[in-house]
């Protein structure tokens, strides 16, 4: 599925729980440029709904695609403005 | 029969009361446009009152600061009593849980009460935060000062309790009082008291 976007930056939060996978993700998507694509990495199974409330919150960032595996979520976010 | 016919009406009260209409349009109109372009940034604002100084209370204050930063938010933390501990840097990293009276603790009161007990509790906790990956308060406290968020500690508390400007985290606001916490509160979007 990933390859369907064209990942500019990951984040790799694994092992790190509630703030810090959104907190993260906010600072490293201020240093992308409008269209560009984060990846996150993480272990935090609340990172499923946190990040999602995030991007749907934030001016400037759109979520793109979230993806569950064993233990991992993967969540991808556009750089809208 | 008679009819209540209007009176005629007098041309030059007619174009006195336009006018009068005309300029209360104005009036309004601008007043509008003051109120919108000082609420119309679409930024929201937080305020956080943060009283507590138990090592499980200075979570939610830091968790909830640090999310409403990265969502964009204004943020404020206004410290005060013992929730200035969250922010005086040695005393931050020695807060302690509170075994008596915590229902949540798988002990009765009587023992919770024994000494030693707040810090055999805190250190079962600091040890699960470790195992968890859950961040500590310090880097909570880094965190939100990187994202921008204003952590204010109260001058009354700092006086109260002899603390100095140097023993508290760099970066972290000093001087205020009740009435600038206040003054965030009222355009604030969330107050919350913890």
């Amino acid at each position: 599925m990933s390859e369907a976007y064209d990942v500019t930056e990951t984040l790799d939060v694994k092992g790190q729980s509630c703030p810090m996978p959104v907190v993260k993700s906010k600072q490293a998507a201020d240093d992308l440029a409008e269209g560009e694509v984060l990846e996150v990495v993480s272990t935090d199974s609340g990172s499923m709904s946190d990040i999602k409330g995030w991007a749907n919150t934030t001016d400037g960032v759109e979520l793109l695609d979230q993806e569950e595996g064993d233990d991992i979520y993967k969540h991808y976010v556009r750089k809208t403005e | 029969m008679s009819t209540d016919t209007p009176q005629s009406p007098d041309p030059a009260a007619n174009a006195e009361d336009v006018a009068d209409l005309q300029a209360r349009i104005d009036e309004l109109e601008e007043e509008l446009s003051a109120v919108k372009s000082d609420s119309d940034d679409g930024q929201k604002k937080m305020t956080i009152i943060a009283t507590k100084g138990t090592f499980d209370m200075a979570y939610p204050p830091l968790i909830l600061a640090s999310t409403a930063a990265a969502f964009g938010w204004d943020v404020v933390v206004f410290h005060t009593f013992w929730g200035l501990d969250i922010l005086h840097e040695e005393k931050s990293k020695n807060l302690k849980m509170s075994a008596v009276g915590n229902p949540s603790m798988p002990m009765p009161n009587a023992i919770a009460s024994l000494p030693f007990m707040d810090s055999m509790a805190t250190k079962m906790m600091e040890k699960k935060i470790d195992e968890q990956g859950t961040a500590t308060i310090e880097e909570l406290i880094e965190m939100s000062l990187d994202t921008g968020v204003d952590l204010q500690a109260c001058q009354m508390t700092m006086e109260l309790m002899d603390y100095e400007e140097d023993e508290m985290y760099d970066d972290v606001t000093t001087g205020v009082g009740a009435a600038t916490a206040l003054e965030h509160m009222a355009d604030a979007d969330i107050q919350l008291l913890i």
